[in-house]
């Protein structure tokens, strides 16, 4: 249990020291002299933190919405119906989590650049699409599943109309799976570097593309000032949802 | 059209059949397409296999291949059974506090960007652990601390994996535990069975599909990793993805089409290998369906 939190926690701490170390040279232990330097000029105006971060919140933000919009009427039929071609559905959206995204994303590029796709916030956006859909759907056919449909024709038999079915029985009932597959929709696409950097080309700047540019520029207290800001987003997604993971299965990052 | 077709159920289905058709199977039919000899860029415009030939006489794809076989292996493998003793060693905590399924939730949501950035404060030559070894008296100066980022054998990288995957199976097999209860472990106790017998024959079959089905998802992932392996790595050997982006990119747009060639055979080989592998737990473990998604 102390380990566990140790594990988890102990990467932060150093983060945030390292942040704060103004020079920690070899080989002092603790940095000798503390400095705000780098959260200053990750919070001033002229840095391209502030705008990354925007890009970063627009897009995650937008590919939520979308993945989740997208997956809630094919996980529902997923859940609850047997048919022919089910299998090979279940098929199509497993191939995307278990192969790696490169191939399709640089087959992505060559389509988007017919388009004037490529370099653009909308093309970014769709592009993250490819990893975050299928886990959606497959999280929320999960959550659909253990809900029986028979509520919904109870609700009816009682004259709720379609809307009403889904506003009082059946939204509830799935709210914490879909809040689980929203949250996991927003890390996916907030932590993708490389399929940005392919079909942005370098001019959608995202904040784990400024970060690798201060990991492998050499400005450490920067890029660890950046890691920290990089990954609070991430866990307060994770976070607000942690509740509902006991019962929902988790899914991957 | 069959009789029992039904348009209502196949438009419900549609805009993620659109998503995953469109941008996953156009997107790898179109890069299979490029790396087949119709790269336009280039003028190409005939059927040819003569980017996956040089492939097969491309001594760094060799290296490249059988660093990401070796480390996707080692890691999943750690991360296994880390990830597996962690949740029977948590399972009476997980059942009486939420706090341990927020703790392990932390390393999961760490992107691995800033897992990687955090990793190389305290195991590069002069971070905090070769710190400690030359305060200790261990070690004089950086160059003896043994090299743990951008070596040979990818201990870096390696560590990464396991810090976030640990957490993520252990978490699975936790939420799987939970689920089943301990009635079959009470039944087998009051049965005279041991410790060792509960967890052979009880305990480690019901969880068996979790860590199954976990471990391949990390495989997968980690097969087809980026990010880690380019800031943890070496230039040579790197990683698959790391080796096809960067000839992907490479200012001379001839690499492109080889480039691409690597990538889709990384997507054929990844999917191959999982196949294997839910054959072969299969056939050892009588898994029906691995999958708990």
């Amino acid at each position: 249990m102390i380990a566990v939190s140790g594990v988890a926690v102990i990467p932060l701490l150093l983060l945030a020291a390292r942040s704060l170390a103004q020079s920690w040279f070899w080989p002092s232990l603790l940095p000798p002299v503390w400095s705000i330097r780098a959260w200053q000029y990750v919070f001033s105006p002229t840095a391209e933190v502030f705008p990354a971060l925007t890009t970063s919140l627009t897009i995650a933000l937008a590919v939520t919405l979308l993945a989740v919009t997208v997956s809630l009427p094919a996980a529902r039929v997923l859940a609850w119906q047997e048919f022919r071609g089910k299998r090979a559905v279940i098929f199509a959206l497993l191939l995307p989590v278990l192969t790696p995204p490169l191939a399709a994303t640089m087959g992505v590029h060559a389509l988007f650049l017919r388009y004037g796709l490529t370099d653009t916030l909308i093309g970014v956006a769709l592009s993250h699409l490819i990893s975050t859909v299928p886990y959606a759907t497959l999280m929320l056919t999960g959550s659909f599943s253990r809900f029986d449909p028979d509520y919904e024709a109870q609700a009816r038999t009682l004259g709720a109309d379609g809307f009403d079915v889904w506003r009082h029985v059946t939204f509830p009932a799935i709210a914490p799976g879909l809040a689980v597959a929203a949250s996991f929709a927003f890390l996916i696409s907030w932590s993708q570097y490389l399929t940005t950097l392919l079909i942005g080309g370098g001019r959608i700047l995202t904040l784990p593309l400024t970060l690798v540019a201060f990991q492998r520029g050499g400005d450490e207290a920067i890029a660890a000032a950046l890691s920290l800001v990089f990954l609070a987003p991430a866990a307060a997604a994770a976070f607000s949802v942690a509740r509902f993971l006991k019962e929902e299965p988790v899914g991957k990052i | 059209m069959p009789k029992n077709f039904n348009v209502r159920r196949w438009l419900m289905l549609s805009p993620v059949l659109a998503v995953i058709g469109v941008l996953f199977v156009g997107g790898l039919a179109l890069a299979a397409a490029q790396s087949l000899g119709y790269f336009a860029p280039l003028g190409e415009s005939a059927l040819t296999f003569r980017h996956y030939a040089a492939l097969i006489n491309d001594r760094e794809v060799y290296a490249s291949l059988w660093l990401t076989l070796k480390l996707a292996a080692v890691a999943t493998f750690i991360s296994a059974v880390g990830g597996l003793a962690l949740a029977l060693g948590l399972r009476e905590a997980a059942r009486r506090s939420r706090v341990v399924n927020l703790l392990l939730q932390i390393p999961l949501s760490v992107p691995h960007l800033a897992m990687a950035g955090a990793l190389i404060t305290v195991i590069a030559p002069s971070g905090l652990l070769a710190r400690a070894a030359y305060a200790a008296g261990l070690i004089q100066q950086p160059a003896d601390f043994p090299a743990l980022i951008n070596d040979r054998y990818g201990a870096g990288i390696v560590l990464a994996y396991v810090l976030k995957e640990v957490p993520f199976i252990a978490l699975m097999t936790l939420a799987l535990l939970a689920r089943l209860g301990d009635e079959y472990e009470q039944a087998a106790r009051v049965l005279g069975a041991s410790r060792w017998q509960r967890f052979r024959y009880v305990t480690l079959p019901l969880v068996a599909p979790a860590v199954v089905s976990a471990s391949l998802l990390v495989f997968a992932f980690i097969f087809g990793a980026f990010e880690v392996p380019f800031i943890l790595g070496r230039p040579f050997p790197a990683m698959l993805s790391v080796v096809a982006q960067q000839r992907y990119l490479d200012a001379n747009l001839v690499m492109r089409p080889g480039a691409i060639a690597l990538a889709v055979f990384s997507t054929l080989l990844t999917a191959a290998l999982a196949w294997a592998y839910l054959r072969l737990t299969r056939a050892l473990l009588g898994l029906e369906r691995p999958f708990i998604l």
